[in-house]
């Protein structure tokens, strides 16, 4: 028997010139539209996210359809691509529902039979930005964790039930919703709004991704996929998630050492630049090295995920595990680097804190990414 | 010599001359003050009696059991904590009797206008200027920042640069100000909790007569010292039962959620128990040494400890809640009266534990304090302190 350690296959973990050349746009796109300053400005105003952004980056810049085929309408890219956009989004914090409808919500739809034009068409028009999805499970839910349905559907696709904690679902145009029916489980599809579909909106402790708890009371829904097929459709769209998601935090952590570099490169105390005394300088190199490592485990889940590989699971744990708690250190960091003035609301760090938190419970907490690779990696809980 | 028993028989004839229950709130504590049950170790006449300060406890408990109205210690910690020993150290005979009393009332509420946007862990490189007007007072300009309660404010210790041409720990001076004067504008400080639990103050012309001036000319510093020092001591050194705090509030929510248990938030949780058992045991060990008058250098890390741990355990708690984790209770800017670190919820407790090791002492800079005056070991080498304080980089 091999061990999941040699049947690890060899991953690519560079950047190609394409991806380096869409980050540039990404990040041109993004400086331009959504510095830290103008997401601040935005975060208490009504608006869940950014239309004119959105707009400018799914469908201007092409990166809504970089999962799906081009035969179906998306870019015919892959994982790799995708996660070079949430790298960019994580670095500018930016409330772009991209990981919710562009990752979650057009993975489970490509679990589905494309060849149906029910499936077809609403996985178009997701690649094109000209609408919004999202699967419509708990933020919270991890890959292998999405269990058994809470809403259950009736013979004629009649769905009731409710869905807590729903990232962009007040947004939403398209729900899918893991319904349990006459014949088992399923993935329905949902108009939005609809009589019959009520979300209500959560506080969130990270105003850059707007929480909702959905519920549904007779919706309309129709089946996109049943069975088994459904349930791997969930299970894929999960596992993508989580797995991309470790590049957004990537992309957190590097802004927050970046900015700390900066900030303590040029704030005087004592006479000199306190990035110049060790015990600051030493947590600032030590952050590099772990940034430096996120990288390397974001890379390897994204390419694992590009490429189809077995190894996937296992990638996207490691990378979950590792990541998370990373962005969230170097958020930390960032705000005590900073001193004071790390502490106040018109300074960004705070919004950086928040992602970083609220992405540690998304898509399954770090401990939980351990527990699944005690099983992936055979080591067995005592 | 005061002892306990005396201290009971003066509270019994304090609470028979003014019983709590048909006495107005104020009327009763100016009378506790006249009566040198205030603060038991403070000098007769200024709200004590000069007893032992470990003897405060049993006028507390007496007064608690009676339903005698408390002076809100929440609302009023800046004038108790660190302005209240400040003035009895360094104030004159005439300054502790016009201000203590009204502060230990809560009549007068105390802010303190130390930390400037260009001085923060360097607190002696602060460029607020008072200089010398011709009627023998002193008018200040400059800006404050991380005031707490300097929108309830009347009267405020303020340190300010009166010479720039010495080293910066030498140009300093001491005063009380004003915050009703005209030249003080208040503008609250938005923190990453949403709310504006602090402010920043900016000096425009305040007028301060030489008589509001706490210590000598030049000896800012040397009186900053026992408020700081003092202010360390509030911030660690609260006596806390087992479970107090903020593990306290993790360990309920355990308790409380066994379907969010899992076995690694378990043992973390047991990990944050103990240390912050230990830490409470630390403190507790540290007062037995001052009560027998030796106090140990255990003092110095007791604020590095409170705030490492409310950090740990406040982002434990955050990720324990999950779905609850993801959600805050209100971003709405506000000016609370006072802080609470263990109150609201799970999200506001994790933001505004961010703050403990920033304010009152960074933890980099208590843990030099640690390094240089515990340990022993040799001071950064300074290129800041024998240069004039205007010839200063900044």
């Amino acid at each position: 028997m091999t061990t999941p350690m040699s049947a690890a296959p060899e991953p690519d973990l560079l950047y190609s010139a394409d991806e380096e050349a869409l980050r540039d746009a990404v990040r041109a796109l993004l400086a331009d539209r959504s510095d830290p300053a103008t997401v601040l400005a935005g975060l208490e105003s009504a608006l869940p996210y950014d239309r004119e952004l959105w707009r400018a980056l799914a469908t201007g810049i092409g990166t809504a359809g970089l999962l799906v085929p081009e035969k179906l309408g998306g870019a015919g890219a892959s994982a790799r691509e995708a996660a070079v956009v949430l790298e960019e989004l994580g670095r500018s914090v930016a409330p772009a529902p991209y990981l919710t409808s562009a990752v979650i919500a057009v993975t489970a739809l490509l679990g589905c039979d494309t060849d149906q034009t029910d499936v077809a068409g609403p996985l178009a028009a997701l690649a094109e930005g000209r609408t919004l999805g999202v699967l419509a499970l708990p933020l919270t839910t991890a890959p292998g964790g999405a269990g058994e349905p809470t809403v259950r559907a009736d013979a004629d696709g009649a769905l009731t039930g409710r869905v807590t904690s729903v990232a962009d679902a007040a947004a939403a145009e398209l729900l899918l919703v893991w319904a349990q029916g006459p014949h088992g489980p399923a993935l329905h599809a949902v108009e939005a709004p609809a009589d019959g579909v009520r979300t209500e909106a959560v506080i969130p402790l990270d105003l850059t991704r707007p929480l909702a708890h959905l519920t549904l009371d007779g919706a309309p829904g129709r089946v996109l996929a049943a069975g088994d097929r459904a349930r791997d459709a969930v299970e894929r769209a999960l596992l993508t998630g989580a797995g991309l998601l470790a590049s957004e935090q990537l992309g957190i952590a590097e802004w927050c050492l970046a900015e700390t570099v900066r900030h303590t490169t040029q704030r005087t105390q004592f006479g000199r630049p306190v990035g110049s005394f060790q015990a600051l300088k030493h947590r600032m190199a030590a952050l590099w090295l772990e940034v430096a490592s996120a990288r390397a485990a974001a890379r390897n889940a994204a390419d694992a995920l590009a490429g189809g590989s077995p190894d996937a699971p296992l990638a996207v744990a490691v990378a979950q595990a590792y990541c998370a708690p990373v962005a969230v250190r170097a958020a930390e960091e960032c705000i005590q680097l900073h001193g004071g003035i790390g502490m106040t609301w018109e300074h960004p760090a705070h919004l950086y804190l928040k992602r970083a938190k609220a992405d540690q419970l998304a898509l399954g907490a770090p401990g939980r990414h351990r527990a699944a690779l005690a099983e992936l990696a055979g080591l067995s809980a005592p | 010599m005061t002892d306990a028993a005396d201290l009971r028989r003066r509270t019994a004839d304090l609470l028979a001359a003014h019983p709590p229950a048909t006495t107005e709130r104020l009327d009763f504590l100016r009378a506790r003050f006249d009566a040198g049950l205030a603060w038991v170790h403070f000098p007769e006449g200024l709200g004590g009696l000069g007893a032992p300060r470990a003897l405060q406890a049993v006028v507390d408990a007496e007064l608690e059991a009676a339903g005698a109205p408390g002076n809100d210690p929440g609302r009023i910690g800046i004038g108790l904590g660190m302005a209240a020993p400040t003035l009895l150290r360094f104030g004159t005979e005439e300054q502790k009797k016009r201000f203590l009393r009204p502060l230990w009332t809560g009549e007068e509420v105390w802010c303190q206008l130390f930390s400037e946007p260009g001085a923060g862990s360097d607190l002696a490189a602060l460029a607020t200027r008072a200089v010398r007007d011709e009627k023998e007072g002193w008018v200040v300009d400059g800006q404050k920042v991380w005031t707490s309660s300097a929108h309830l404010a009347r009267w405020a210790i303020l340190i300010a640069r009166t010479d720039p041409d010495v080293p910066k720990h030498r140009g300093m001076t001491y005063f009380v100000c004003d915050m009703t004067d005209p030249g003080v504008e208040v503008r609250p400080l938005r923190q990453i909790t949403g709310e504006a639990e602090f402010n920043e103050v900016f000096l425009t012309g305040v007028r301060i007569p030489d008589a509001h001036r706490l210590g000598e000319v030049g000896e800012g510093w040397k009186v900053a010292q026992t408020t700081l020092m003092n202010e360390r001591v509030a911030i660690g050194g609260i006596r806390i039962p087992r479970e107090g705090g903020m593990i306290g509030v993790a360990a309920t929510a355990w308790r409380e959620r066994p379907e969010l248990r899992t076995h690694d938030l378990h043992q973390r949780l047991l990990k944050l128990w103990v240390e912050a058992e230990v830490a409470r045991l630390t403190g507790e060990r540290l007062r037995q040494q001052l009560s027998k008058g030796q106090p140990g250098p255990e003092g110095s890390g007791m604020k590095l400890a409170f705030a490492r741990l409310a950090q740990e355990i406040s982002g434990w708690e955050v990720e324990f809640l999950a779905e609850d984790g993801l959600t805050y209770d209100d971003w709405t800017l506000r000016r609370p009266d006072g802080v609470d670190f263990t109150g609201r919820q799970a999200g506001y407790r994790y933001l505004r534990a961010k703050g403990n090791s920033i304010e009152g002492g960074t933890s980099e800079v208590l843990l030099n304090i640690v390094a240089e005056r515990v340990l022993g070991l040799p001071p950064e080498p300074r290129t800041d302190k024998d240069v004039a304080w205007k010839d200063l980089p900044r």
